[in-house]
Parts: structure tokens; sequence; C-alpha cells
């Protein structure tokens, strides 16, 4: 093996600044590694469970309850799905109100990740705290950004995490115009936050490696997508919702609490930022695009450290997004539309911060709960994410122990894993045999 | 205090959960900048990987007790720490996961995963203080920050943290809102609730459903009779008020009576 220093085993037991627990166990054997296990520890919550019996309209607010990051992720694609079988669609007005508060709580998670989680790896730092005294700017701007984005949510739905506001078939009450205003009034400065931060990820010393991967996520067909689209990957392939299962397979790991999704032909795929923006690159906000070519940044980025600039970028996209759908917003007459209740099943995916969220719910005639499955991102990125190991794995061990240690890390921060989600953070050992 | 310069040493621990009260204390922002000047934070896992061992002068704990391995976490927690704060209902109440001690476990694990005997879980989803001595308790899901945000400066002038715990009703009126239980006759769980969140639900025109855990002394059962006369079944009745805080005291109590 090379690298200054031999070493036959690295433990990293729990992950830091990331969304959960978890560990992560690589083998080296002759000088490569071999094998590897991302091991999630956080403890299972078996929502599936106990939301049988349970009324079809409380899905939303229960199921927001798996993740305190991207709650509204969960609200969206339970709402829409149970909207699915009673045959309702909310109203353009809704749908509105629903793309603000669900862009707000991109900006919250993104940013979340890429200043205070993610950027400490690159900037050779342990936290955010420490980034301040440095970098005073990019964390100012770091936290304006979030809070606008968690403003954004509160006003539509109350309050950041866990929102209220929101049900199947539209919203609780009407949202006037002129309560959205209060976003709009520093929006050109809030632009320009969007814009430094951005401009900040892409000088940032991100490693040079890439290879060919196999990226999935929702495709928009006017709009970048967010809480509908179809299904695509860059094989080619391109298929409805309704049929994620049949293009899937799930498999139980006994090291691990989470699930373990991957392609029907075993291929693992990668969900969330770099999968949408690579898939959906004309669709985002031309001004996102020039800053980003200003820089030569152009798709297919094939390089998962690179995610922290999909992250940026969708970030400035989100922002400007949200300006112009008040723009638009007009108020409806009613807050949500009404149904009669029936039995039915159906699925609905829904692009969370990290990526494809699936729900699938059958419901009674009386509008009990009969059967639920949920599939968050970061179960479907846990293959991919072993696999990155591997790939990367030359260069993990060209590192003294240390670094390699944290050169694993980072590449597992690369998807900002919601342990909490899966589960659903992060040992890590490495064992020489 | 024994941290760096004198700060308060913080510790930040996270148990079975979502993350959300967590993100209440990032979310503090700016504030959470300034705290800094007062309070060293040790071990934060989530935003920081500079951990350092104890002891703490103040631990926070997110989420519910739900894993053997947990249960000698708090343990040790409490063993390392001068104060010890439970964080939003899960860490006070044994949280949402909680619903799940109202089934037979084995059929619970069966419905998520194919093979249940590898899943390490207690059988009941419980709060910290089952475990250990708690020294205050913040509920609300999430913890409200301003309360979370109050009780820290509560902690380091060093006086006894109070907050009020009023029912919800009581922020409603304040509110000014129109009572949805009387207006719209739509079953509410405000007059067992505590306040905290600044009566949201009532404020969409919608009821309760009990993020932040019983008040001081509720009578779930005059409730239960008000939502019956509602119009709901025992069972609809018993579905509202068995939610977010089910497995706190007073709630478990009632819904142990009123379901046999």
């Amino acid at each position: 093996m090379s690298g200054k220093e031999d070493y036959s085993e690295i433990k990293v037991e729990q992950l830091a600044r990331v969304e959960g627990e978890g560990g992560v166990w690589v083998k080296v054997k002759d000088g490569k590694i071999d094998y590897v296990e991302v091991n999630i520890f956080e403890p299972p919550r078996f929502f599936e469970a106990f939301l049988k019996g349970r009324s079809y309209l409380e899905a939303p607010d229960l199921t927001a309850r798996i993740c305190g990051i991207c709650p509204l992720a969960y609200v969206m694609a339970a709402s829409r799905a149970m909207e699915k079988i009673l045959g309702i669609k909310a109203s353009d007005a809704a749908n509105k109100l629903r793309k603000i508060a669900f862009y707000g709580e991109w900006i919250e998670s993104h940013v979340l990740h890429f200043a205070f989680l993610h950027a400490p790896d690159f900037l050779g730092k342990h936290s955010i705290f420490e980034i301040a005294k440095e970098y005073p700017q990019f964390v100012k701007d770091a936290i304006a950004a979030r809070n606008w984005g968690n403003r954004a949510i509160e006003i539509i739905g109350g309050r950041p995490v866990h929102p209220v506001g929101f049900r199947v078939g539209g919203l609780h009450r009407i949202i006037r115009k002129r309560e959205l205003e209060p976003l709009l009034r520093n929006f050109d400065e809030v632009k320009k936050i969007g814009k430094r931060l951005l401009e900040f990820v892409l000088k940032l010393p991100i490693p040079e490696i890439s290879y060919d991967m196999v990226f999935m996520s929702l495709k928009g067909e006017k709009e970048y997508p967010i809480l509908e689209g179809v299904v695509a990957n860059n094989l080619g392939e391109e298929f409805p919702e309704d049929e994620f299962e049949e293009h899937t397979i799930v498999e139980q790991k006994r090291y691990s609490n989470a699930l373990h999704y991957r392609l029907k032909n075993g291929k693992p795929y990668i969900t969330g930022p770099l999968a949408r923006f690579n898939l959906n690159y004309e669709l985002l906000s031309p001004e996102v695009r020039d800053v980003l070519e200003e820089f030569g940044f152009k798709p297919p980025l094939r390089n998962t450290y690179q995610s922290i600039i999909a992250r940026a970028a969708e970030t400035y996209h989100a922002i400007l997004e949200i300006g112009r759908l008040i723009e638009e917003y007009r108020e409806p007459n009613r807050a949500y539309e009404e149904a009669e209740v029936k039995a039915g099943e159906a699925m609905a995916i829904v692009e969370a911060p990290r990526g494809m969220l699936y729900h699938r719910y059958r419901i009674s005639d009386e509008g009990k709960i009969l059967y639920a499955n949920i599939v968050p991102p970061t179960a479907q990125n846990y293959a991919a994410m072993e696999e990155d190991i591997l790939k990367v794995g030359d260069l993990i061990l060209k590192q003294p122990k240390e670094k390699a240690q944290k050169l694993v890390e980072t590449t597992i921060r690369n998807y900002d894993p919601c342990i909490s989600c899966s589960v659903h953070m992060i040992r890590l050992k490495i064992i020489e045999e | 205090m024994s941290g760096e310069n004198g700060k308060v040493r913080l510790a930040v621990f996270k148990l079975t959960s979502c993350s959300g009260c967590q993100q209440q204390i990032v979310d503090l922002g700016e504030q959470l900048l300034t705290l800094l000047d007062r309070v060293e934070v040790a071990y934060f896992l989530e935003a920081s990987s500079d951990a350092k061992p104890g002891p703490y002068d103040v631990a926070l704990i997110e989420g519910s007790v739900s894993t053997p391995h947990e249960e000698k976490l708090v343990k040790n927690i409490r063993e390392n720490s001068k104060i010890v704060v439970s964080v939003g209902s899960c860490a006070t109440y044994g949280g949402i996961q909680a619903l799940r001690n109202w089934m037979k476990f084995e059929e619970v694990k069966k419905t998520v995963y194919e093979k249940p005997e590898w899943v390490e879980a207690l059988e009941k989803s419980r709060p910290v203080s089952d475990f250990i001595k708690v020294d205050y308790a913040i509920g609300g899901c999430p913890a409200n920050k301003l309360q979370l945000l109050s009780t820290l400066k509560q902690i380091l002038i060093g006086r006894r943290i109070y907050h009020r715990e009023e029912s919800l009703c009581q922020e409603c009126k304040r509110k000014g809102n129109v009572c949805v239980v009387v207006a719209k006759g739509e079953p509410c769980l405000g007059p067992i609730i505590k306040e905290g969140c600044g009566a949201l639900c009532p404020s969409y025109r919608r009821g309760c459903y009990g993020c932040f855990g019983p008040m001081i002394d509720p009578k779930p059962n005059a409730l239960a009779r008000r939502f019956e006369d509602l119009g709901l079944s025992r069972e609809e009745t018993a579905l509202r008020i068995r939610n977010i805080t089910s497995w706190s005291e007073p709630v478990r109590r009632f819904l142990e009576s009123y379901e046999r």
C-alpha cells in the first residue's frame, strides 16, 4: 500500500456533520479497497407500521416527522399521492404556494449542507463556527439565505420545521398576496446573496476525479422539477412515477437499519442535486447558468464532490423561482379542493432537497390507511455511496491514515445523507486483510 | 463554568428523532453565533466534527430512547453533565414513534423489515426521563427555538428555568382566533395541550393535533366527551388524542382507561 504511513485499520466511529447516526466500514486488500459497508445505526422508527389505521388526512403531518430538515418534501409527496387516490388536483394557486414553500425548504436544507456541513471539508475546518472567523461574509450570507428560505415556509405554513398550513387538496387557509410581499422587500439583496454563495462555492478547492455513474431524478417539462415530473436517468430511460418500484430493487442489509435501493440490473444510482442538475440543466434559471459558465462549469458533472456546486446552483435558482412565483400568484377562491373519500392506491414522487422521495399508499373506503411504503432519497443513495468509495479508493489510499479517514467522510457527505430519513450516521473502519 | 475561558460547555446529543429540534438550534443563526461568546460548543455532531469528551455543563438531548445503545448513552450523558435538558416531544414524551408502543412490536417490525430479527430496538420508544433524571424539559414538535434560547440564557445567568404551561386555548384566545371547535365543530386538542407554538393550527382554521404535549393537569376525559358530542366515534376520539405525545403520562393513562 502506498502513502507515507502504513496502516491496517482506520475507524471513524461516528460520522459528523450529517443528519443522523451511521458509520463506514472499508476493507483493504492488496493495496486496494475491495469492500465497503455504510452502516446505519440510526434507530428505526417504523412509520409504515403506525400509519396503518390512521386517516389519509393525517399522512402529510405524520410523515413530515420523518425528517426535520425536509418535512415539506414528505408533506408534498403524501398530499399528492392522496390527491391521486381521490382523483383531485390542487389548484394552480395552491401549487404555486407549495412550490414557494418547497423551494424555501431547498434553500434552508441546501445552505445548511453546503455552508454549515460540507464547506468545512474543503476549507480544512471542523465546523461553521471555525469558518465564521475567516470568512465572515460567507457565513453571514449563508445565515441570511437560510433565514429567508425559512421565512418563505413560515409565511405559508406557519413554521419552518413541521409546518401546519398544508393539507391534502391544497392549504388549510387562503394565503393573501400581501402576506407574501415581505419576501420581496429586499429581494435584490437576496438575489445578490444567492449569487455570492454560488461564486464562493465555485472557488472552493474540489478534488478532481470523474467516472461514469447513473443519475436518476425527476425531469421537468417546462420547469426545473420539484413537485412532479417523469422519472429519468442518463441511460436514456424515462418512466412515470407509478412505475418506480418496477424499475428498482430493494434489499435489507444485516449491517444497516436502512434499506438499500438499486436499479433492476443491480447497478447503484445517484439521486439528488447532482442528478437533477445533470438531467435538467437547461431548465435552471439563465442567471444561474451564466454564473456557472463564467466559471467554466457545464453538465454533466461526473464528480460527486461537485454535488456542492449543484446544491449552490439550485439555491440561487430557488431564490429566483420564489420571486417569480410570488409575482405570478393570484389568490384563489378556496383554500383546498374537497373530495368524496374512496378506496384506492396511488404513488407520488417529489424532489426532496436530497433527491427523489417516493410515497405509496392504499386507503379504505373510509379513508383509513391500509398500506404505506416510503422510499427516502438517502436509502436510494447508499449503494452509490458504497460504490463511490470503491471508485475513489486510489485517491483515498494515497493519503496518510487521518486524511484517508477524512476523505471517506467527505465522500459520504457529498450525498448530504439524511440518515434520519433513511431509517434512517456513520462509522468508518478500514481493515486490511 | 468549566469550558475554555470560563465558558459554559454545551453538548447536543441526538437519539431517536427527525433532527428537527437540532435544526431549531441551528436556526438560531446569528443569535447562536452571539451565544458563542459565552458558550463553548463541546459536542454537537450534526454541526461539528470536533467532538470533545465530557464533562459538560449543559447537555441538550433530542430524541427518545428506543434502542439498548441509547439506554446506555443517556446514562453516560447524565454522569457527564451538570444540567440535562430534554428538548422536544421525542425526548420529553417518547415522540411520534411511540405510536408503535400501542401495537404489537413483532408485527411492527415485520411491516417494515423483511428480516425483523436483524433490527435492534427496544419494544417501546420512551422519554429520556424514564431512564435518567432530567433537570428541565422542553416539549414541542419541533421545540420552539425562542424557548430553547431563553432556556440557555436562563442557565447562563444561573436562574431557575421557567416556561408557561397553560393550555393552547389561552394562547389562542390572546391571539384573537375564532375557536374552531365552537365555530366549525372541528375536534381540537387545544384544551389539553400546552402552549408554545403560537396556537398555529387554529390560526390556520384547523384543530390542534398536540405537538407540545399535555398542559399541567389536563382533562382528556372531558375533551373526549366533547369530541363524542361533535359526532366522533370512540375509536375516532381515541385516534385524535393518541397523537404526537401519546406516551406522555396523562395521555397514556387516559387512553388506557378509555379504550378498555
